[in-house]
This record gives structure tokens, C-alpha cells and sequence, in this order.
């Protein structure tokens, strides 16, 4: 390991050589493309399909691309998906069950081998994100194996932010956007007079020895102050803020607050804040049987808490409301989360605010229901 | 003959000596689409012909089996007093009474005329129109005779129509989720129209079943499965103005195929209005 580099500088085109070092190590690598006006998240064949030259401009309840001058790869922020779309798919077979003309069963578990990911550009607050759904998917007593299998063989490759949306807030929830642990490879972008390039550190050995396989030169300290620079600036400019208190007590001190009702007025009870969400896990089983009634096999999808069908009990839908269903998603991502699983479930990504298609702001209600319970507060407590 | 969960309200089975259970499908006002998607299970009609007894299906064979009938499919709206007569013989010889499609769920697109004088129409269309005896509205099956379940769509979705034989059969609950198309759409990493590009699409209000496919395709949702079973038009018609509906364009766009189911009638009704 004396050898190989732990940091280095690869330079615009260095990104084509490490997408195929990883196609090379038999790994399928996903990373941002331009599809259908957006950022999304595809399988990559080379350097050419990253968005070069595309930013975003975003608010809540909408997404443009803009086309930028600089030829930045990743000057946009979190697109339509998140890592979740491969790591916790939205369908998947859990297991088959035969009969034989005996009438005797046999059931067999999925066993298809999980591919070898390599995620090419996980923003920092992903890379949080992706540790949420470990703990939740592998941390406890039940843990799911096909995700642990994917998750496994994934190779993390971080990109640092230096150019934060107008939605993002992930200061706010302590994520970025400097890269945390848990990635193989970090980078960081320096598009400036001395040209277009990237500061890499590797975070394991695997990332160590790709870098050494690709072309690269000695980290110079001009780049390394740029790239240190751009990332701190990022931190300075983000587009939202979460109200600078304890959220956790905050949602659990402000359960009837009038707010509720406001936002629920507002919410179309769509689903796509929790399907854009990088930590929403939920999902639902799905039984298929087929006409001989001799096959019939359990599926696994994604569900969402705003579904009607989520709480569906014999006496029809605990959560009846959008009131209540809004509350449940708000309070368990900012609040009951830390209780269940020991962190908030946000990471401060802002897909949340910019997919609804009505622009409810998480932000927005947190601070509102902050105002609310400050205005109920008696003086001394505030 | 296996368990029915939700319970016939018909006489005997009819089954036949294998003991495949009967299926009838039925027509009343609609343009045969959803029978036709009957027909559209081309890989499994082979095994469906094995599992259930088709009975009576016109669409497909001139042969009219006797009922009573297992399994009743119904297509289409109630638009003629001879329709009342039939719909109330279908349920009487139907042990279970499955509805397909807009028309037999919401009336249909032909349901535009419950928003005029049926009568007005009459004298248009027909050189003699003492010749027609047709009803003011034209309403689902639902509102006639009670209905075991109803599958929506215009047309009905292959996979959706499958799932119910099968789930029949099987003596489960048939997954038929009434969720939003939103859902659908994320769930095949479609990019959102409204928010990448500003399509007004009736998604966030519309029941789910079609694989969220004109999306797919770069186009706004047109609410072919009706209203989903949670809606908040009060928040989602400023969407549709937002993004360049005039109130024309919103009475237009929810009185198309469920044009008569209830919340899309109550909002262009009020749109109307304005």
C-alpha cells in the first residue's frame, strides 16, 4: 500500500479513464447523465455521458437545466433520484413458490447475484443518506440481505459540492459539503485558469488502487487550495436553512400545532416526496400467483406513507388524513427517526422541495412550526 | 370452487365438471376496448381458457353459455331504460361482478351529456328522434346494483384485468393499488413533466394502473383512470392555471372518459362556474 497514492490530481478527461478502470474491474457504474431535462442517474459507458456543461436551477416544485460556460461535471445538485433507485430497488422478487402435481411445495429465495455497482459523483449528503439505509436496512435484528449483497459490493465514488442548489441545506443537517466517511474515492472539482481538474482522495484501498491505475499527478497545493476554497464557499451559500434547534424536539412539542392544517391544505397526498426521498425505505408485499395456481411468487415494492392503503386496518386507514399522513412523513424524518434508528432521517438534500409538484418546503414548515411554538411559548421560555 | 373472500351475492356456482369456474363478459354503452383487452392477453389466453370456462363473451364467440356465471366482466355505461333491465339480470345471474374500464366505473366519456339536455342532443343527431329512448345520464354500473370490484382505465390495463383473474382464482385480494399516478412514475424513474418542464398533468389526482405511461412519454397525465382515493383539487387546480390552463382548458381536461366520476364532475362543475 506504501506505494499507491492516497490523494492526487486527475485531470477533465481523468473521469473517462476511471469510469472504465471500473467497467475494466467488471463493475456496472451509474452515474449523473442528461435525460428528459434533467440530472438523472444511469448506467455510464465513458466520460462523454456525464453532464459537462450543465447546471441546475432549482426551487421548490421546480427543476431547469441551464447550460454553464465553465463545462463543470458536477456543478448541478441532487436530480430526480437517489442512490436508493439501485441500492433498495422499487420492485423486487423475494422468493418463488412451486407445486408439483403431487401437491407438494417448494419455495425458493431470490438468488440472483447483486451486481457490482461502482456510484460515480455521491453528493456528500447521499453518501449520509446511504448510510442511513444501512443502518436501517442491515442495523437492526432483521436485516435484509439482498441490500447488504448490494451494498457490499458497491464502490463509493464522492464528489464534493461546490456548487449547492437552491433547495439544498445539507449545512443545516450537518452532511456536507465536504465529503464524510464511506466513500473509495473522493473528488473534488477545480474549473479555473490553471484548467479544468480534479483533486482525488482515495478513502480505501480499493480507491487507492484505482487511482494509481489511472493517469494522475502529484496533488499540487494550487489545486488543493481551490478545491478546499470552492467547498467552503459552497458552505457559505446554501439556498435553505433548517430553523438552529434541537428539530427532534421541536416535532414532538408541536404535534396540534395549527401548521399542520395549513400545509395539509396545501398537499396533494401524491407520494413523490417520499419516492425522491435518499432514506424513505418503506415498501409494501406484492403476491402474484399465476392461472394454474401452481406458481406464484412474493414481490417486494416501494410504499409510501402518504398511500391510503399504508395503514389500511380492518377499520379502514389509521391515517385517514393529510393532515395526518403529512405529519407522520415530517415528524419521523425530522424527529421520531433519532428515537428509532439514532439519527434524523434528512440529510438535507432538498429533493423533497423541489418533486412536489406544489413546492411544500420541509424547511419552510419546520420554521413555521418553530414560529408557532415560540409565539405559544410562556416568555420565560423563549 | 375456491373461497370468496368478499362474498357472492348470486345463486349457485357454475362450474362445470373439471370444476373451472364460468366466465361471462358483458357489454353495455362503450367501444368494446376493454373486452378487447380480454383478447390482448395473447400469451395467456391459452392458460386462461384452461383455468376458467368462457361462457358468454359476444366479442369473442357467438356461443352463449346458460348462467349463472362465477365470474362476471362488465364493460360499459347505463345509458337506456333496456339497460336498467339487463344491468339488474347480469347481477341476479353474476356470482361475483367485476366492472372494466371508465365507462362501467364513471360512465364513460359518452357521460358528457350529463352536463346537458340529453334531449337537445337527440334532435341534432337523429333524423328521428322519437325513434330513441335513452336515459338523461349516463351512469356506472355501481349505481344500478352493487359491484364486487372495479377495475379502472380507459382502456383497462392487461396486467391489472390479469391480476384479478388470477387473484379470483386464487381466493386472495387482488393488488389494484388507488394510489396516485405519481407513484407509478417515480417508480419507473420517470422525470416529473410538471416540475422539469412545466406539462400540466393530471398525475397527483389520478388513479394509478397504466405504468404511469404518458409521462413515460414526455406527456401530462389525462386522468384515464379517474380520481385516485386521495385528491386535493383545491391545491392542484392553481398547478394546472400555473402552468397555462385558462379555465376552459380545466373543465376540458377532467371531462373527458370519467368526466361523471364525482370529484373530476364536482371541480369542472365549480370551474365552470367561476
Amino acid at each position: 500500500m506504501a506505494d499507491v497514492p492516497r490523494s492526487a490530481v486527475i485531470g477533465r478527461d481523468g473521469l473517462d479513464s476511471l469510469i472504465r478502470a471500473l467497467s475494466a474491474r467488471g463493475r456496472t457504474v451509474v452515474g449523473p447523465t442528461v435525460r428528459d431535462g434533467a440530472v438523472v442517474l444511469a448506467e455510464l459507458s465513458g466520460g462523454d455521458d456525464l453532464p459537462y456543461g450543465w447546471g441546475v436551477e432549482l426551487e421548490a416544485g421546480r427543476y431547469r437545466l441551464v447550460e454553464r460556460a465553465d463545462g463543470a461535471a458536477f456543478a448541478h445538485s441532487a436530480g430526480p433520484q437517489s442512490w436508493k433507485t439501485f441500492l433498495h430497488p422499487q420492485r423486487e422478487r423475494q422468493w418463488t413458490a412451486d407445486r408439483d402435481s403431487d401437491g407438494a411445495m417448494t419455495f425458493s429465495q431470490e438468488a440472483t447475484p447483486a451486481p457490482s455497482y461502482a456510484f460515480l459523483g455521491v453528493r456528500p449528503c447521499d453518501l449520509r443518506a446511504i448510510a442511513i439505509q444501512d443502518r436501517v436496512l442491515t442495523g437492526g435484528p432483521h436485516e435484509d440481505s439482498n441490500y447488504r449483497s448490494r451494498r457490499e459490493r458497491a464502490l463509493l465514488v464522492a464528489v464534493e459540492c461546490t456548487e449547492p442548489g437552491a433547495t439544498c441545506f445539507c449545512v443545516s443537517m450537518g452532511t456536507g459539503p465536504a465529503a464524510g466517511p464511506g466513500y473509495d474515492l473522493a473528488l473534488t472539482e477545480v474549473v479555473d485558469g490553471a484548467g479544468h481538474r480534479f483533486l482525488v482522495r482515495a478513502g480505501t484501498a480499493e480507491g487507492a488502487s484505482l487511482l494509481d491505475e489511472i493517469p494522475h499527478r502529484t496533488a499540487d497545493p494550487g489545486t488543493r487550495a481551490a478545491a478546499e476554497s470552492a467547498v467552503t464557499a459552497a458552505a457559505d451559500h446554501m439556498g435553505r436553512t433548517m430553523p438552529p434547534v434541537d428539530l427532534q424536539a421541536l416535532m414532538r412539542g408541536t404535534l396540534s400545532a395549527e401548521r399542520w392544517d395549513d400545509v395539509a391544505s396545501r398537499c396533494l397526498t401524491c407520494g413523490n416526496c417520499t419516492m425522491v426521498c435518499p432514506t424513505c425505505f418503506c415498501t409494501t408485499a406484492e403476491d402474484i400467483t399465476d392461472l394454474t395456481g401452481d406458481h406464484s411468487e412474493r414481490w417486494r415494492r416501494w410504499e409510501s406513507c402518504f398511500d391510503l392503503e399504508f395503514t389500511h386496518l380492518p377499520g379502514g386507514p389509521v391515517r385517514a388524513t393529510p393532515h395526518s399522513r403529512y405529519r407522520q412523513w415530517a415528524t419521523h424524518k425530522l424527529g421520531t427517526w433519532y428515537d428509532q434508528f439514532g439519527s434524523s432521517g434528512c440529510v438535507g438534500c432538498g429533493r423533497c422541495i423541489v418533486w412536489c409538484p406544489v413546492g411544500i418546503d420541509i424547511t419552510e414548515e419546520a420554521h413555521a412550526l418553530a414560529r408557532e411554538r415560540d409565539a405559544h411559548a410562556p416568555a420565560e421560555e423563549r | 370452487m375456491t373461497a370468496d373472500p368478499a362474498g357472492g351475492t348470486a345463486p349457485a356456482p357454475g362450474e362445470d365438471a373439471d370444476g373451472r369456474p364460468s366466465l361471462a363478459v358483458w357489454k353495455f354503452a362503450s367501444c368494446d376496448g376493454c373486452q378487447l383487452t380480454v383478447l390482448d392477453c395473447e400469451e395467456e389466453l391459452v392458460a386462461l381458457a384452461g383455468a376458467v370456462r368462457v361462457s358468454y363473451f359476444l366479442e369473442a364467440s357467438t356461443e352463449a353459455g346458460e348462467g349463472p356465471y362465477d365470474l362476471s366482466l362488465v364493460e360499459g355505461s347505463v345509458t337506456t331504460p333496456q339497460d336498467l333491465a339487463r344491468i339488474a339480470h347480469v347481477r341476479r345471474v353474476s356470482r361475483r361482478l367485476v366492472t372494466i374500464g371508465a365507462c362501467a366505473t364513471a360512465g364513460g366519456v359518452q357521460a358528457l351529456r350529463n352536463f346537458a339536455e340529453v334531449g337537445d342532443f337527440l334532435s341534432v343527431v337523429y333524423a328521428r328522434p322519437d325513434y330513441i329512448a335513452t336515459l338523461a345520464d349516463s351512469t356506472p354500473v355501481s349505481a344500478h346494483v352493487p359491484v364486487d370490484l372495479e377495475l379502472r382505465g380507459c382502456p383497462i390495463d392487461r396486467g391489472q384485468l390479469l391480476e384479478v383473474i388470477t387473484a379470483y382464482l386464487a381466493g386472495r385480494s387482488p393488488d389494484v393499488p388507488r394510489h396516485s399516478v405519481c407513484f407509478e412514475c417515480k417508480r419507473r424513474g420517470t422525470v416529473c413533466v410538471t416540475v422539469a418542464r412545466g406539462v400540466p398533468c393530471l398525475g397527483p389526482v389520478t388513479h394509478a394502473g397504466c405504468g404511469a405511461l404518458c409521462p413515460a412519454y414526455g406527456r401530462g397525465c389525462y386522468g384515464c383512470f379517474g380520481p385516485s382515493d386521495s385528491t386535493n383539487f383545491g391545491a392542484f387546480v392553481p398547478l394546472l392555471r400555473r402552468d397555462g390552463m385558462d379555465t376552459l382548458d380545466v373543465v376540458r381536461v377532467l371531462r373527458t372518459f370519467n368526466a361523471a366520476a364525482p370529484e373530476f364532475a364536482a371541480v369542472s362543475r365549480r370551474e365552470e362556474a367561476r
